[in-house]
């Protein structure tokens, strides 16, 4: 008997050989400071990632360590990134998304209620099918929490947070404990009235035209990016479905088809895995940056908003010859938030926008290569099949 | 015990894993030690060889569970797959990191190449799907036949055995045909073999008496009357077949219509004529006639609309007034020409070819709508479908003949088939194969003598059911490609539209190429879409069809048993009321009882006849049948792949051209 969380209570360990850094985004490697997932586990509902770094910088107490951290710690120390007003100048890598097992896990429910009605031969295949697309997902999973601990250990501000040392190095548990009710509908109201006082903050004209075009440029192109990362999503799944009706036709036929199928199956599959990791997780990568990248402007633009209104107190002030000191030290502050923000925004939006175009480069040159090796491979498979077949005649 | 489990990434040898199961809390402990080595040093495992990686790594992550789960759902498991898995995970999913000549190099793929080659050579080509090579394979062999001279001897030898023991009036006919065959039987090569047909082909030829006379001498005397009755048989059979006689007159006809005799005789008499000869033949016979349907066209308006089809026959046969020639016909028409045919030629166990079913969705849709792609597409399934259905029913050469075959094809004008109206050609079939299905429940007692015909059941059987289930995956390939089409042009657009937004000239250029790519994939999808389902689920389908035809058959053939059975059972009770009037001394009555029992004896020789022509036409259909499935797969299946073929050049045609776009963003 299958039982649907049988996945779960296996613990998955990959341990990589290969470099995965640099999937969606192009980074300057540092020998200062370099941060790697060495190793992962899946446990019934979490993962754990051994986070291992390497470093020469004073404040580590070693060279070379590693810690086992959860999905919820990397979102701890996004949030604290975040909440850090330090930061306001900055676009914060993107927290990595939850590990999403849930389909899976659905298709061996499935698999189990199925099993009597299938052969054994279908229900082992159809195991490692589902065994291989689990390890898919988990692959990825990692892959994208390690993408953002690569981000902020090359980030030149963000590596030297405290929190991301702590988070690197203390080897115990953080005891982050996920947010609570409360927290949680606190967090709807602050993005219920910071997307409101978005849109107002959006449309006070920028003095920089540098803003004001990065503004409207990075409206529209999440808006785009999010559109085509959920059409490329839907196309990509119907590639599978494809691949898997060609698998389940080779498994019905005689031979010599089903070889052919098959193989064909197995390059159609990879091609629609390769689109998914080429196409859609990039895509996915830069719908999540652009936000970042979105929010960064808004956090300008309230300070921006917040400086002319301090400025308007100022003129008041003085009108009415009152208060003034207090107005001019707010202004003072506003105008240096501000202006701190703008400097460090400028280069971080030209940053964003040359990782952009390095990592869409490396995907789709890559793309087009997989593509063209796969169908150059099934026209060899056919042709060779072709040629059997005609030859019979 | 979670905190030692996660610090310790154990190997997953098999071995270890009965421990686990059995101790499961101290499962985690058990391995520490051994993981930090297996984790450090991981480029030995990631030499082994990729082949063990798809071995091992599934079948353990799942079987463990499996038995562990059940015994104690609580604990967990600590499986965890050793290094290689991520070797696995590269070949499987080939990761963003892998390098990318990984995937091809990988010797699982290397593999299919050189089995492709191999394994074919050793399944002739019409194992295609299955089926067919039964009759093709064992054709190879029948060459030697020809030359074999012992069979010839042997074959020779049995019926004259047989026939001695017809005299006693009291031995069934039966015993005589179903002894021969038996016998016959034993001789596998003789049994199932390809020259049967050369045989029956032979057999049809017009020469009655000649031929009683050489097998008479050839078999030492067979007992004239027997002779005589199986050649009025082989007559009777020649008139439904004219047109071989042309192609056979060389033949000499053997007179004993026991299936394995004339193969003996008449490899004996032509042993020049090889099978080769008689497939080109055949191919001769294709080329002959050539027919086309065309032009769909709609005839009147609203609900009395209808599609009307021109079919264009080219022909260098002399039985038609000239070498081409062009006829409308609308749908019933194809209808009424299979119920003609069939009301004439089913009884005597031909195979008519089934026209394709009546749609009232499509042809309604067709009747209201305007030109909307599906019911274009309809009306074009439908055009193929016809086309294929009239040339299958013209490549049977009984059927050939048939006057209404020849008007259906020449006459201007046809009388309209108003009965198939109401009643659609799937609807017939059902009838058809409702009524058939009663009479085979009825006659289920039928104990078959005939190996060939109980295999041959159960084989049609098997394969339709095949066919059926191959049907369905087919069609759901075809959607998901007809989908995956669509999905693919709303993302060439939502690319296209993200490349206009992009502000880096060189990226927003690579975009909008993709877009392009990905339009003309779009395309390449629906193309696809289109062959899977002209060329592959259409030929299902028709063979779906056939073979519930090729069913029909074997039912016409029960049914003719039945009648002789009946017959027989009949004539059995007549004697006992001879018997009884014998022995109660009634002469008067008795004249009239003989009378009767001579009347029952002449129609149990009459059905008897009728069987054994039914078996012999329905054995020879099935035979023309399997061979011409194996020729329509082998033909259509290199379609199918030719097509595939195409896609694919023209893939990477698109993504050779996309490749330096991409590479130019700067």
């Amino acid at each position: 008997m299958v039982r649907h969380d049988e996945i779960n209570k296996h613990k998955l360990q990959i341990c990589k050989e290969l470099n995965p850094r640099a999937v969606n985004v192009d980074l300057q490697t540092d020998a200062t400071l370099q941060v790697d997932i060495s190793d992962a586990l899946s446990e019934r509902d979490k993962v754990k990632f051994t986070v291992h770094t390497k470093s020469t910088l004073p404040n580590f107490k070693q060279n070379e360590f590693s810690v086992v951290r959860q999905h919820e710690e990397f979102i701890w120390l996004h949030d604290s990134f975040v909440e850090n007003e330090e930061y306001a100048g900055y676009i914060i890598p993107p927290s990595p998304p939850r590990p999403d097992f849930d389909a899976s896990r659905e298709k061996l429910q499935k698999l189990g209620e199925g099993e009597g009605s299938m052969t054994k031969e279908e229900f082992t295949k159809m195991k490692q099918e589902l065994e291989a697309e689990y390890l898919a997902i988990f692959k990825k999973t990692v892959a994208m929490h390690e993408v953002f601990l690569c981000r902020v250990a090359a980030h030149p501000v963000l590596r030297k947070d405290l929190n991301f040392h702590v988070f690197l190095e203390y080897n115990q548990d953080l005891s982050v404990r996920g947010k609570n009710k409360k927290e949680k509908l606190e967090d709807f109201f602050k993005n219920v009235v910071k997307s409101a006082d978005g849109v107002l903050v959006a449309g006070v004209k920028d003095v920089d035209d540098f803003f004001e075009h990065e503004k409207t440029f990075l409206l529209e192109y999440h808006n785009r990016v999010k559109d085509s990362s959920a059409k490329s999503d839907r196309m990509i799944r119907s590639h599978k479905s494809a691949a898997d009706d060609i698998n389940r036709i080779a498994s019905t036929l005689h031979s010599p088809l089903p070889l052919l199928f098959s193989n064909s199956q197995k390059i159609e599959a990879r091609v629609a895995a390769d689109e998914d990791l080429k196409l859609a997780d990039l895509l996915k990568y830069y719908l999540r940056e652009s936000q970042a990248a979105k929010d960064l402007l808004y956090r300008r633009g309230r300070a921006l908003v917040d400086y002319e209104n301090a400025n308007k107190a100022l003129d008041k002030a003085r009108a009415k010859n009152k208060d003034v000191l207090q107005a001019e030290t707010t202004q003072q502050v506003c105008c240096q938030k501000f202006e701190k923000i703008s400097e460090s925004a400028k280069q971080e939006l030209i940053d964003f926008k040359t990782r952009r175009v390095a990592a869409f480069r490396k995907n789709l040159v890559e793309l087009a290569e997989l593509e063209l090796k796969h169908a150059k491979g099934n026209l060899q498979l056919l042709q060779s099949c072709l040629g059997v077949l005609k030859g019979d005649t | 015990m979670a905190a030692s489990s996660e610090r310790s990434p154990p190997p997953f040898p098999d071995s270890e894993e009965p421990e686990l199961l059995e101790d499961s809390d101290e499962g985690a402990d058990a391995f520490t030690g051994t993981s930090i080595s297996e984790m450090d040093s991981p480029s030995p495992d990631s030499t082994r060889p990729p082949k063990d990686i798809f071995n091992e790594p599934p079948e353990d992550i799942f079987s463990d569970p499996l038995s562990n789960i059940n015994s104690e759902p609580q604990k967990k498991v600590d499986a965890k797959i050793p290094s290689p898995s991520s070797d696995e995970a590269v070949d499987l999913f080939s990761d963003p990191l892998d390098d990318d000549s990984e995937v091809m190099s990988s010797p699982e793929v290397q593999n299919p190449m050189p089995d492709l080659l191999n394994e074919p050579v050793e399944a002739p080509k019409s194992d295609v799907l299955g089926e067919p090579p039964v009759s093709s394979v064992k054709k190879a062999a029948s060459s030697e036949m020809f030359g074999d001279d012992d069979d010839d001897e042997d074959l020779f030898k049995e019926p004259p055995k047989v026939v001695t023991k017809k005299p006693q009036p009291s031995g069934p006919p039966v015993d005589v045909f179903t002894e021969v065959k038996s016998d016959v039987k034993v001789k596998p090569q003789v049994k199932d073999d390809p020259t049967d047909l050369f045989a029956e082909e032979a057999l049809t030829a017009p020469a009655p008496k000649p031929s009683a006379g050489s097998s008479s001498s050839r078999t030492n005397g067979v007992h004239s009357e027997e002779q005589d009755l199986f050649s009025e048989a082989t007559v009777e059979l020649s008139l439904d077949s004219p047109r071989n006689d042309r192609k056979n007159k060389d033949a000499v006809k053997p007179s004993v219509s026991a299936p394995a005799a004339p193969v003996a005789s008449s490899s004996s008499k032509a042993p020049s004529k090889t099978l080769k000869e008689l497939e080109e033949e055949e191919s001769e016979d294709k080329f002959d006639l050539n027919i086309s349907i065309t032009n769909p066209e709609k005839v009147g308006d609203g609900m009395n609309a209808y599609m009307a089809y021109k079919v264009s026959t080219q022909t260098s046969l002399t039985m038609f007034r000239s070498k081409t020639f062009t006829v409308r016909r609308r749908f019933s028409d194809f209808l009424g020409l299979f119920e003609k045919l069939s009301e004439k030629h089913s009884q005597n166990g031909y195979l008519i070819p089934p026209p394709p079913e009546k749609s009232i969705l499509g042809m309604t849709k067709v009747k209201v709508g305007k030109e909307d792609p599906s019911s274009a597409e309809f009306v074009e399934r439908r055009r193929a479908a016809l086309e294929r259905y009239l040339q299958r029913v013209v490549s049977h050469p009984s059927l050939l003949q048939d006057p209404d075959v020849r008007e259906f094809l020449e006459k201007e004008e046809l009388p309209r088939a108003v009965s198939t109206q109401a009643l659609s050609g799937a609807g017939f079939l059902k009838m058809l194969n409702k009524a058939t299905d009663a009479v085979s429940k009825m006659t289920i007692k039928m104990n078959e003598q005939d190996v060939w015909f109980d295999e041959k059941i159960q084989d049609v059987e098997n394969e339709e059911q095949h066919l059926r289930k191959l049907h369905v995956m087919v069609e759901s390939l075809v959607n998901h490609r007809k989908e995956l089409s669509g999905n693919t042009a709303v993302f060439a657009k939502s690319v296209a539209m993200l490349g206009s937004s992009e502000d880096n000239t060189a990226l927003s250029r690579a975009l909008s190429q993709l877009a392009e790519v990905e339009d003309r994939i779009e395309q390449l999808h629906q193309e696809q879409a289109s062959n899977d389902f002209f060329t592959f689920s259409e030929l299902l389908a028709d063979y779906i069809r056939l073979l519930g035809a090729v069913r029909g058959c074997f039912d016409q053939r029960m049914k003719a048993w039945q009648r002789w059975q009946d017959a027989e059972n009949m004539l059995q009770k007549k004697r006992e009321a001879e018997a009884k009037l014998l022995w109660a001394n009634k002469p008067d009555k008795l004249q009239q009882a003989k009378d009767e029992i001579t009347e029952w004896e002449a129609k149990v020789t009459q059905y008897e006849r009728e069987f054994e022509r039914i078996s012999a036409t329905v054995r020879k259909e099935v035979i023309r049948f399997d061979k011409e499935k194996a020729r329509d797969f082998n033909r259509q299946v290199i379609k199918y792949l030719e097509s595939l073929l195409h896609s694919q050049q023209q893939l990477i045609k698109y993504w050779d051209a996309f490749l330096p776009e991409a590479k130019a963003i700067v």
